[in-house]
């Protein structure tokens, strides 16, 4: 089965009693800003680098299961008043391509309704090549990379 | 001529109101411009006679239509509510209304000159003043702004709003610019400052056509298009952050229909989740907002009656309202809603009956039951509630209100408790 | 680890739906420029088109009245490597057909003219996006059926429109905007339902246009927010006016379809309207039979945008109320609030419903395949 080949409406993987670690790519392969879409275990998870932090969380929109890799990143739009436009955290939102839905990137929780309404988000982490070969991942030992936990 | 008395045998009522019922929408009928030239200021008295003015007289109820007042209310002149006993003994007695709340319609709204129009609004409040609430202590009634100008709309509201018989704020579902638009807010804070509801009545100025695609030819589909006024003007006081920026504000739909509002909120609210970053200050899905902050008269409900109407589909369409506090009981009298005295539509289980004839309404307007606020209004008192940004104005023209009880004075009607010492 | 492309090919993965031959009544073609349409249009309008534009009735040459969500009201997947989205078949195909199994869609070109100021001009325009649609999309993809696009201010010139493409089978309906000058009822749009009648033709209304008049009956709203919730009440005035003026007394046989509008209010509109035509029939003495009668035999709605109401049980009850017969799906592709087969119907259909309401309902209206 391809990847990314999940059908809709099948219910999310169950989680595992152990969340394995895996090693997504080089650091340098996703510059500040940007994303990269990768499948683990049959999820396709969408990681982002924010200046220089690493975030995960699942690619398919809770909606109607817009594929949140092809959506925009904006800031967070928020008012203490009518009239009032608070703009901040450039970069750090994306908007389902489909529907503009926003969802908070390093947490996975929408805007509209952050309690109810989230995509599943994943630990995510900069790891050495040393570290990670004595865990005996084949990596370069000289390289950093980003790890997802899924 | 008196109106035809009552029938000495009144018909069966299907569903008696509960004690203490209140009658959220009344229309007292201005019987033509000479009842006003008392109440006009000697300028526009003098106007009036001079130019013609004979009639102000709205086309979203012709005299003459069918829905503007039911046959066996109308008197010799084929008019209907122009006295206070035709509103007595068709209305008030006939059902055992307790309090009802008189929305003049006569259509001062539709005047171009904002001047004449502000002139003619404080004769109309004097009139159903005088020729109204002084004569029947079960009455109250809504304030008619002029909405050309929000100053002139404020002052009428400071003008009158120490009289505690008015209870309310009304405007019309289409005007110039949608009720939404911050320019109108100073009217909202004036309404909010005395503990009034904004009442939005069916009707409009004219000054667009009744539908946003163009003038329709026949006057169903202008009365159908007034569903649609309302639709726009909670988007409008939604999107444009009136409820953000005044959380006490109250609004009530008057004679909007009912059945429509629950489609309306769920189209609106899918596209508040995709763009809502537009309208920030919207910061809770609409259908909450709306809850919280609208109530809807229940003539006419616009549900399915008549033979052959299942009774559940009306049971199901209220269900999707997703709140038995919205609901407010009105007649809607002279206006033919309803035959005989079937007074409260087809499908209104009894158990909703004592909510949305009694306690509904006193939640509604503190005026009449400060103390079951539910927006947590500072009871009894003129004082802005904690946390609004304006200070109460000194109401201009109170000295010169012709007819005006002494303010603060006991008022008749003892259902009223809100009164200053 | 694997790397997947971001648009994932989910082509064949069909679920339930699996074997139903899905009728989509929306979907939006738009030309690479208006270049494409100039084999189709006299030197005079090609000329006066790259002079003043198309002007529709607002003030804005270029822009919208109410800026989009998204750049072109389009989801942002849908932009191919050249054009705007809706422009290349092949991506059209891959996004729209294939991805949502549609074995036939009906092209719906918005913008191109329809309710312009100039009648001549719309005119003009209409018959070259007629001629675009065929040779762009419906030659080259079987899967497509084009609309009769019309000059529909200029009813003549509709009906004449329409007569040169009825018995067509490239054409699935007549295509109107749902703001126009007057409401659709109004005499002056009959000799479109006329010739509409007269071909076979349903009319599908798709909301949007500017009719030249404020967004609401209470004024200009300030948001887009505003003009897409005020699709459905410019809808509920068109449809009380075609039932009040009697258009369905003098064209018996008119199908309408009423595309994009959102179906929630339609039972509600059909209650008011029985309600106070029992005391106002007088005025209306054409009016042969209940309003809501013309409402549920002459009108059917697409489902794009699928209302979401806060318990899913209420939008059931009003398809119930509805008709579910009278339902048909739409994706709305390219648009941002596209609808995906898979995902946009309650989940509580019946399988007979969904299969109805995907596919078996449209054919009933359109009559083909």
């Amino acid at each position: 089965m391809p990847a990314g080949a999940t059908p809709p409406g099948t219910p999310p993987t169950p989680a595992r009693a152990v969340a394995t670690r895996h090693v997504v790519a080089a650091t340098d392969e996703i510059p500040p800003g940007g994303r990269k879409l990768v499948a683990i275990g049959g999820r396709d998870i969408l990681v982002f680098n924010l200046a220089g932090e690493f975030f995960a969380i699942a690619n398919r929109c809770p909606h109607n299961g817009g594929s949140l890799c092809a959506g925009r990143t904006t800031g967070l739009v928020q008012s203490s008043e009518p009239g009032r436009y608070h703009y901040s955290r450039q970069g750090e939102i994306i908007r389902c391509p489909w529907h503009n839905w926003e969802f908070d990137i390093r947490t996975g929780r929408s805007v509209i309704d952050p309690r109810r309404i989230k995509v599943r988000a994943f630990p995510a982490e900069v790891a050495s090549g040393a570290a990670l070969q004595a865990e005996t991942f084949p990596v370069q030992v000289e390289g950093e990379y980003v790890v997802v936990e899924a | 001529m008196p109106p035809a008395p009552p029938p000495a045998f009144p018909l069966p009522r299907p569903l008696a109101l509960p004690p203490g019922a209140i009658d959220c929408d009344l229309h007292p009928t201005v019987p033509d411009m000479r009842a006003l030239l008392p109440h006009l200021e000697p300028l526009w008295r003098d106007t009036a006679v001079e130019r013609g003015i004979d009639a102000i007289e709205s086309n979203a109820y012709p005299p003459g239509a069918p829905i503007t007042a039911r046959a066996d209310w109308r008197g010799a002149d084929g008019r209907a509510a122009t006295t206070l006993a035709a509103l007595q003994s068709q209305a008030l007695d006939r059902w055992n209304v307790a309090t009802g709340i008189l929305n003049p319609l006569f259509g001062v709204q539709l005047v171009f000159n904002e001047d004449m129009a502000a002139a003619f609004a404080r004769a109309l409040n004097d009139w159903t003043r005088a020729e109204w609430l002084d004569r029947d202590p079960r009455l109250r009634a809504s304030i008619v702004v002029p909405m050309h100008n929000p100053e002139h709309a404020v002052e009428e509201i400071e003008r009158c709003a120490p009289d505690r018989r008015f209870v309310q704020v009304l405007l019309l579902c289409m005007g110039e610019t949608p009720l939404g638009r911050r320019h109108w807010w100073p009217v909202y804070a004036a309404a909010i400052r005395h503990g009034l509801p904004v009442g939005i009545h069916a009707g409009s100025a004219y000054r667009h056509p009744v539908t946003s695609v163009g003038w329709p030819s026949w006057y169903l589909e202008d009365y159908a298009a007034q569903s649609q006024g309302f639709q726009s003007q909670l988007a409008s006081l939604v999107t444009e952050g009136a409820f953000a920026k005044f959380p006490d504000l109250r609004v009530v739909l008057l004679e909007s229909g009912v059945t429509w509002l629950p489609g309306f909120l769920w189209r609106f609210g899918k596209f508040w989740k995709g763009v809502r970053s537009e309208v920030p200050w919207v910061d809770r899905h609409p259908a909450e907002i709306v809850r919280h902050h609208v109530r809807l008269t229940v003539q006419p409900l616009d549900a399915p009656e008549g033979p052959g109407t299942d009774p559940d589909t009306v049971r199901r369409a209220l269900d999707h309202l997703r709140s038995d506090a919205m609901l407010l009981w009105a007649s809607d009298y002279p206006h033919w809603q309803f035959d005989g005295d079937d007074i409260v539509p087809a499908g209104i289980p009894a158990d909703l009956l004592r909510r949305i004839a009694v306690d509904n309404p006193r939640a509604t307007y503190p005026r009449l039951d400060p103390a079951s606020s539910l927006l947590g209004r500072p009871t009894g008192t003129d004082a802005p509630p904690a946390g609004t940004h304006a200070a109460p104005a000194p109401p201009p023209h109170q000295a010169s209100i012709p007819g005006s009880p002494a303010h603060g004075a006991a008022l008749p009607g003892a259902t009223i408790q809100g009164a200053r010492p | 680890m694997n790397v997947v492309s971001p648009i994932q090919a989910r082509a064949g993965v069909l679920g339930p739906d699996a074997g139903i031959a899905i009728l989509d009544c929306d979907i939006h073609p738009r030309a690479r420029s208006l270049a494409d349409f100039r084999p189709y249009m006299t030197e005079r309008w090609w000329n006066y088109l790259q002079t003043y534009g198309l002007r529709a009735r607002h003030g804005f040459n270029k822009g919208y009245v109410f800026p989009k969500a998204q750049p072109l009201a389009c989801r942002v997947d849908s932009w191919p490597a050249e054009g705007g989205p809706g422009s290349d078949l092949d991506l059209l195909r891959a996004q729209c057909l294939d991805e949502c199994n549609i074995a036939h869609g009906i092209l719906n070109p918005l913008g191109i003219g329809q309710g312009d100021q100039n009648n001549g001009l719309s005119a003009a325009m209409a018959f070259a996006v007629n001629e675009w649609q065929v040779e762009a999309f419906c030659r080259p993809e079987p899967r497509l059926r084009a609309s009769v696009v019309v000059p529909y201010e200029d009813g003549a010139a509709s009906a004449a429109e329409i007569r040169r493409r009825a018995g067509d089978p490239n054409f699935a309906h007549v295509l109107l905007m749902s703001r126009t000058a007057e409401p659709l009822g109004n005499p002056r749009y009959w000799p479109i339902y006329e010739a509409a009648e007269e071909a076979g033709l349903p009319i599908g209304i798709h909301v949007f246009g500017y009719s030249g008049w404020a967004l609401t009956n209470g004024g200009w709203p300030s948001f887009y927010i505003e003009e897409m919730t005020e699709h459905a009440t410019s809808c509920q005035a068109l449809v009380v006016s075609m039932i009040v003026e009697g258009v369905f007394e003098r064209f018996p046989k008119l199908k309408v379809v009423m595309i994009e509008s959102g179906l929630g209010w339609i039972p509600a509109l059909g209650w008011r309207l029985d309600k106070h035509w029992k005391h106002l029939k007088a005025e209306v003495p054409h009016l042969t039979r209940a309003p809501s009668e013309y409402l549920k035999e002459h009108f059917w709605v697409s489902t794009q945008p699928m209302e979401e109401p806060e318990a899913a049980s209420h939008l059931l009850d009003v398809m119930e109320w509805l008709g579910q017969d009278r339902i048909l799906f739409a994706t709305d592709y390219p648009h941002w609030d596209f609808d995906d087969p898979r995902t946009a119907l309650p989940a509580t259909l019946t399988a007979a419903q969904r299969r109805a309401i995907l596919g078996g309902n449209a054919r009933a209206v359109y009559g083909f395949l």
